[in-house]
């Protein structure tokens, strides 16, 4: 059934295998489906260094974003010397649209424990700790039940399986701030201090949670192990490109018909994932760009369409794979828009620590603002730049280091857009407010007056039966009398 | 330490392991630019300014986080790196007011001057519209200012508040471009959690964060900074007096990063504790009483008159009734040579050993004890070794209040793991949150505790038996009562459960390396001595003496105290604790000083005072002390001196004992003042004159030498340093002291001769006696027992924000709007059953005398023991307590008398 469905037929699911399959917080099912067979196989006929060499054979990069190759993570962790390791599964999904991490800790709790309980047993640690968003309660609570049942059943606490591997997990609840979703911000905010990030080296691996070695892994990564450990490392490497191996989540969204999570092969063009899972774009509009990776990411144009995706090819366009963010734009959206919003976005999340970051995003959004209410001057893409660069380069985490990533993208594939913009003063989208004007075509208005019972600030004169006028005195251009016109009578210029 | 050689803009430099990229640069001679670093605290890497390339490594780094690698190659100055620093210092810029011309830092910013270094173009960047509410944590406040629109975010403030001093009162709040420095839920500052040591200020960047009272009053570049020893506790902080090139007057109080022993920190007494220094109530002319003792009518007389006047009494009650009619305090307050002249004064000129000083209060059982057992009677190791000792042991030291900085090296050694703590103390004080164990016993009861903790080291074995046997004597005495000093007959005395002491025994003896600390806990007991003593028996039972990290470690109260000791302000002992009745020293002191010495130890404080109540003791000379307060028995101590033939006191101010004397003299205070202090840890200290002393006043010692010269003896030194070349020539432990070799960092004795380096720990390998003794003593309940009459337990002691009898402390602005009166502090059980409620005044009295007090319900206090500070005249806590003596070292019970309180009418 699922399979004639276009949506689903082009996805291949390894990540989401039980996700609506089965009762998430039955355990039961989920041993029925093999659950818990691949922890059993790790801990009882595999040594720690035998399941960081699967890993590391099977080629998996982290699905958090920066796409580090899991094994070597793991590796890291496994050297250092001492009893008291951590490790946390970051489940601080942050990023706008993004919510795959949300999916699997509520449909597949019981995975990500078993991928936790596998990957403790690799790095030699007894306790693993599930970073969450407070606002996924469904989450929280899906996981605390999952974990009193696989601590009942024996495969989390003291001797899991006789094998006299001890490993317990417990959960905490993040405070809504988008920087924890940083490793080092996020084992700040675990020990009870702000949730700022701190310079690296040290490493987690090597100074983590408590100034213990730690490993941090990203939901969807751990979701991963089991599969690999099940089905062994050369399957698993079959799947995906040369250098990024396995299945990624695409969270779609946007101008596109179907929306939602979408599991893909590494490698997978932009094209099919718009056109033939997605379904195109609404309205027959023109695809334009997508932006992927989320606010840290970068904008793709129609020209890389049909790039495999993975993680070195994202790259090189300027965006990042990210946590899996993929928002589709049309034709009707402004770049500089874009830019200005996701800029916004990161500027406001920034922990306010370092200066580049703290200030210099200010102050690029604020020259963003000016050039989307009509007020850019000549300089400002060239100061846009330079602030970019700024930033980019003396920020202290990956959110500073990435925030300039969808103003450069903008910059590189729609500079026209900014030069509209500074020197003609137009939007060519006419979507930025400051930049266009409504007006009511006389010959199409049929002086319904719907337009005028929808203007908030009553900008909308006219009789019945006489064709109404926007007053462009009062007129805030928030578009509600165009959207509201039966007869197409508003124009946007 | 491995050392390890690394390459800085192709300098090779070779550091210690886990040196800092920064901190190597440093050592080349290459200052990299950082605004955020503060060595005090780990790192931050906010400002972004000291990024670096290092070879083979992608982007730039935070040198102040990089930690060096062998054969790094790191280039520190390329026009790349110039670029970034330029761009970054333009984005600290635009959120920063950059008005240097009214700013109080201009001139010593280096804000300032990277801007101008980088040739920052100010306005390249616009201005980020200040965001910040008008009203902060610090609006008005009288201690400190916060300026947002001069903050540059660096979370420096927050960094040493948590990571220094220990308290985590500062925070910053919100994210972005409205990050801001407060308090938690931005309580005012004097609400909060905050003990004003302005550690922030010191950090600051920028002026962001600043004295109230130092804004606007003069830029740091009209400053003249004179490094000096603060003259409040015996820790001898280091301080700079900021004073005004045309004023003259002491604008603020700074301490540089790296002295010793505070490293840049102080207290709230250091930092804002000065005031008094340019108080208009101060002595400026010789006073001489004109009506009746006590009624305060004085007249202002000349020095030549006063003087003589003084010479002439006190040599007539010499020729009346011989020279042990007279008596003289010195001070702990003032310099060790005033001290030395003082009792050289007593000695040679009047010819009585009857010298004596506050140290009789305070530690005099730390001196007699310490002294029987190991053979030295000072703290035996030093300050900066309890930055890693692995287990201290606190008993008696309210040790963050009364000696700040020692404080807050433990809190954070024991905040960075560190160190293990063991506190014992009857209250709940402040060090006692940081501890591993509390122990709360009953006040008094430290006998039974300690030995109690012997018993189970013997009887589980933990016991160093190659020390006791190699190291000590007298160990087998000891046995018969440790073996009956049971930790359940201690739970019975103390209060403290059993296997409490069990688990704290357990844990001193078996630490690595552990440090007792003490203070008057211990020593203000009628058996302050036996105290001591079975301290003394427990750090040799288990080795921890004699090496780094242990010892027995009294701290000494008074800036002064143990310098005051050393140079023999003590009626049994010349300088450097020659005994007075010893024929050999007692010739060496009469050829030295060419005149016939009594071998007749003298009187203690309180035998003095009870001397001049039967009469024994006519004529009392009093330097820089303020017995009416600070002696027990305040009643018994004004009708004393009322009885005085002639009493003469030497002050900086009108105290309540000058109120009383025939003669008053002005002299300096410590800022005023050249010469040397000892503090706590045996560093003697240089103190350096910052400003101009008021009206007539003199120097202490100069008054005392005019009048012996007016007596017939003469005392003639040119300066300071000439009294500091005799002390030298007199004091086998002060041998190798010189000012030339104290100029930058004090040295500790012993330090026999000039090219000794000082000794940072007592009792390597041999004890000052010899053999370590072991002494037996039994606990003893204090002499006045909680009855029906008077049921509950006094005990007293001191704040932090205020000093002694309060004649310095109480004048200034923020010590007094900190803390304006005492508090009687009262367990909720005994205030309920009394009927009292918090803050409602409270009738304390004893069977000598009563003061009202607001009361502090809390838990602070075990229920059945109050506790009153004695820096209030409005409420002596010395007009109640008992003058009980310990009999060895003459030292007053402070800390146990029985009380009644009533709700006040």
């Amino acid at each position: 059934m699922e399979k004639e469905i276009a949506f689903y037929a082009g996805q291949q699911r390894i990540v989401f295998l039980h996700n609506g399959k089965m009762d998430p917080v039955r355990i039961e099912e989920y041993i029925a489906r093999d659950g818990y067979a691949a922890l059993a196989k790790a801990i009882s006929t595999m040594t720690p260094q035998g399941v960081v060499k699967e890993i590391k054979d099977s080629g998996l990069r982290g699905r958090g974003g920066a796409g580090f190759p899991t094994g070597m993570k793991w590796d890291f962790c496994l050297r250092e010397e001492g009893g008291e390791k951590y490790l946390i599964c970051n489940a601080d999904e942050g990023d706008p649209g993004a919510f795959m991490d949300r999916s699997l800790l509520e449909g597949s709790p019981h995975v990500i424990l078993e991928g936790m309980a596998i990957a403790g047993y690799a790095i030699g640690a007894n306790r693993g700790i599930i970073y969450v968003r407070a606002e996924y309660p469904l989450a929280v609570s899906n996981c605390t039940k999952a974990l009193e049942q696989a601590a009942e059943a024996g495969f989390l606490g003291e001797n899991i399986l006789g094998t006299g591997f001890d490993f317990t997990i417990e959960i905490r609840k993040g405070a809504g701030a988008f920087v924890c979703g940083e490793e080092t911000a996020l084992i700040a905010s675990l020990e009870g201090k702000r949730g700022m990030p701190r310079s690296r080296p040290p490493f987690p691996a090597k100074s983590g949670y408590k100034g213990k070695p730690t490993t941090i892994n990203n939901v969807e990564t751990l979701a991963n192990v089991p599969a690999i450990l099940l089905n062994g490392a050369q399957w698993y490497s079959s799947i995906g490109t040369e250098g990024s191996k396995g299945t990624k989540i695409f969270a779609l969204a946007g101008k596109v018909n179907n929306n939602g999570l979408v599991e893909v092969p590494m490698g997978t063009t932009l094209r099919k994932i718009v056109f033939d899972i997605g379904g195109g774009i609404p309205g027959d509009k023109k695809f334009k760009a997508a932006q992927m990776g989320g606010p840290s990411g970068g904008c793709v144009p129609e020209e890389y369409l049909d790039i495999a995706i993975d993680y070195e090819s994202v790259k090189e366009i300027g965006a990042i794979m990210g946590s899996g963010g993929l928002i589709v734009m049309d034709e009707s959206t402004c770049m500089v828009d874009v830019a200005r919003y996701f800029l916004e976005f990161t500027q406001e999340e920034s922990c306010g620590k370092c200066v580049p970051c703290r200030v210099g995003t200010r102050q690029m959004v604020d020259i963003l603002n000016r050039i989307t209410e009509g007020k850019g001057e000549a300089a400002d893409i060239s100061r846009l730049e330079e602030l970019a660069k700024t930033v980019k380069t003396g920020s202290l985490c990956g959110l500073g280091q990435t925030a300039p990533n969808p103003v450069l993208t903008t910059l590189r594939f729609f500079r026209d857009e900014y030069e509209a913009h500074i020197h003609q003063k137009t939007c060519p989208a006419k979507v930025c407010k400051g930049l266009i004007r409504y007006d009511i075509i006389e010959e199409k208005c049929k002086a319904c007056g719907l337009c005028k019972k929808a203007c908030p600030v009553n900008a909308i004169s006219g009789e019945r039966k006489v064709p109404h006028v926007i007053s462009q005195e009062i007129c805030i251009t928030c578009g509600n009398c165009y959207d509201v016109c039966p007869f197409d009578a508003i124009t946007i210029s | 330490m491995k050392q390890i050689t690394c390459y800085i803009d192709d300098k090779a430099v070779t550091v210690a392991e886990g040196t800092t990229l920064l901190n190597a640069a440093r050592k080349a001679g290459i200052d990299i630019p950082n605004l955020c670093y503060d060595p005090r605290c780990a790192p931050i890497g906010a400002c972004r300014l000291c990024l670096v390339e290092i070879e083979g490594q992608r982007g730039m780094q935070t040198s102040c986080t990089r930690i060096v690698e062998p054969d790094m190659r790191v280039a520190t100055d390329t026009p790349k790196l110039n670029s970034q620093r330029k761009r970054t210092l333009e984005l600290i810029l635009s959120e920063h007011r950059f008005e240097c011309g009214t700013c109080d830092t201009d001139g010593e910013c280096r804000l300032q001057d990277y801007a101008y270094d980088f040739k920052v173009q100010e306005n390249r960047i616009p201005h980020i519209e200040s965001r910040v509410k008008t009203r902060n944590y610090t609006s008005g406040e009288k201690a400190l200012i916060y300026d947002p629109t001069k903050c540059i975010r660096c979370g420096r403030c927050v960094a040493i508040c948590a990571e220094v001093q220990g308290i985590e009162t500062l925070t910053l709040r919100n994210r972005s471009g409205q990050v801001l420095v407060t308090t938690g839920f931005d309580v005012p500052l004097k609400e909060s959690t905050c003990e004003t040591c302005s550690q922030c200020i010191s950090t600051c960047p920028t002026s962001a964060l600043y004295e109230r009272s130092a804004k606007f009053a003069g830029k740091l570049k009209d400053m003249n900074r004179v490094r000096t020893t603060c003259g409040y506790c015996g820790v001898g902080c280091q301080i700079d007096l900021n004073v005004h090139k045309k004023t003259g007057k002491i604008v603020r109080v700074t301490s540089e990063v790296g002295v010793v022993p505070n490293d840049g920190n102080l207290c709230v007494k250091g930092r804002f504790g000065m005031d008094f220094v340019g108080d208009s109530r101060r002595l400026t002319k010789p006073l001489i009483r004109t009506g009746e003792r006590g009624d305060g009518a004085y007249r202002e007389a000349e020095w030549d008159e006063a003087l003589d006047l003084v010479a002439s009494r006190l040599s007539k009650i010499k020729k009346e009734a011989g020279p042990d009619a007279i008596a003289g305090f010195s001070s702990a307050r003032t310099t060790n040579e005033d001290n030395f002249v003082m009792q050289k004064f007593v000695r040679a000129a009047v010819g009585t050993n009857n010298v004596d000083h506050c140290a009789r209060l305070c530690h005099s059982s730390t001196v007699a004890g310490l002294a029987k057992a190991f053979g030295s009677g000072a703290m035996t190791n030093s300050i900066a070794e309890l930055s890693d000792t692995p287990l201290i042991f606190i008993i008696g030291s309210n040790t963050t209040e009364c000696h700040p900085i020692i404080g807050i090296n433990i809190r954070q050694a024991v905040q960075s793991g560190k160190s293990k703590l063991i506190v014992a103390d009857p209250r709940r004080i402040s060090i006692a949150r940081s501890a591993d164990i509390h122990m709360q016993q009953r006040s008094g009861s430290d006998v039974a505790l300690i030995n109690a903790m012997m018993h189970v080291i013997l009887k589980e074995d933990l016991a160093d038996r190659d020390f006791i046997a190699s190291r000590t004597e007298g160990f087998e005495d000891l046995l018969p009562e440790i073996e009956g000093a049971t930790p359940e007959l201690a739970e019975k005395i103390t209060s403290v459960p059993a296997e409490t002491i069990r688990k704290a025994a357990r844990m001193y003896a078996t630490a690595e390396s552990a440090a007792i600390i003490y203070s008057m806990g211990i020593t203000q007991h009628a058996c302050g001595t036996d105290n001591v003593l079975v301290l003394a028996n427990l750090a040799m039972m288990t080795g921890n003496v004699g090496r780094r990290n242990a010892g027995v470690n009294p701290l000494r109260g008074q800036n002064n105290v143990q310098g005051a000791c050393d140079m023999g302000a003590l009626p049994n002992v010349y300088n450097g604790y020659q005994k007075v009745d010893d024929p050999k020293v007692q010739k060496k002191f009469e050829t030295a000083w060419n005149t016939k010495l009594s071998n007749k130890p003298g009187l203690t404080v309180v035998e003095i005072m009870n001397g001049l109540e039967s009469g024994k003791v006519r004529g009392l000379y009093v330097m820089g002390e303020n017995p009416a307060l600070s002696d027990p028995d305040t009643n018994h101590v004004l009708e004393s001196l009322k009885k005085a033939d002639f009493l003469v006191v030497q002050d900086i101010f009108m105290t309540e004992t000058a109120e009383l004397a025939d003669v008053v003299l002005p002299a300096y205070s410590f800022a005023e003042k050249e010469g040397t202090f000892t503090n706590t840890e045996r560093r003697v200290q240089r103190l350096r004159k910052a400003v101009t002393p008021p009206g007539e006043a003199l120097e202490d010692w100069e008054i005392i030498c005019r009048i012996s010269l007016r007596m017939g003896y003469e005392m003639a030194y040119g300066n300071t340093e000439a009294i500091m070349k005799e002390i030298q020539s007199l004091t086998p432990s002060y041998g190798g002291i010189t000012y030339k070799r104290i100029d930058k960092v004090g040295l500790q004795w012993p330090c026999p001769t000039e090219d000794h380096p000082g000794t940072p720990w007592l009792h390597e390998g041999t004890f000052a006696r010899g053999l370590g003794k072991f002494h037996t003593a039994a606990y003893i309940p204090p002499r006045e027992q909680a009855d029906t009459a008077y049921p509950l337990v006094l005990t007293t002691g001191r704040q932090l924000e205020h000093w002694h009898t309060g004649t310095m402390t109480r004048k200034s602005v923020v010590l007094d709007d900190r803390v304006p009166h005492g508090v009687l502090e009262l367990n909720p059980e005994d205030a309920t059953r009394l009927g009292v409620a918090d803050g409602e005044p409270v009738k304390v009295s004893s069977r000598r005398g009563e003061v009202t007090v607001p009361a502090r319900v809390g838990d602070k206090t075990a229920p059945g023991t109050v506790f009153l500070v004695f820096h209030f005249k409005e409420h002596p806590a010395n007009a109640l307590t008992i003058a009980a003596l310990d009999p060895v070292a003459k030292i007053p019970e402070f800390k146990a008398c029985a009380v009644k309180v009533e709700k006040s009418s």
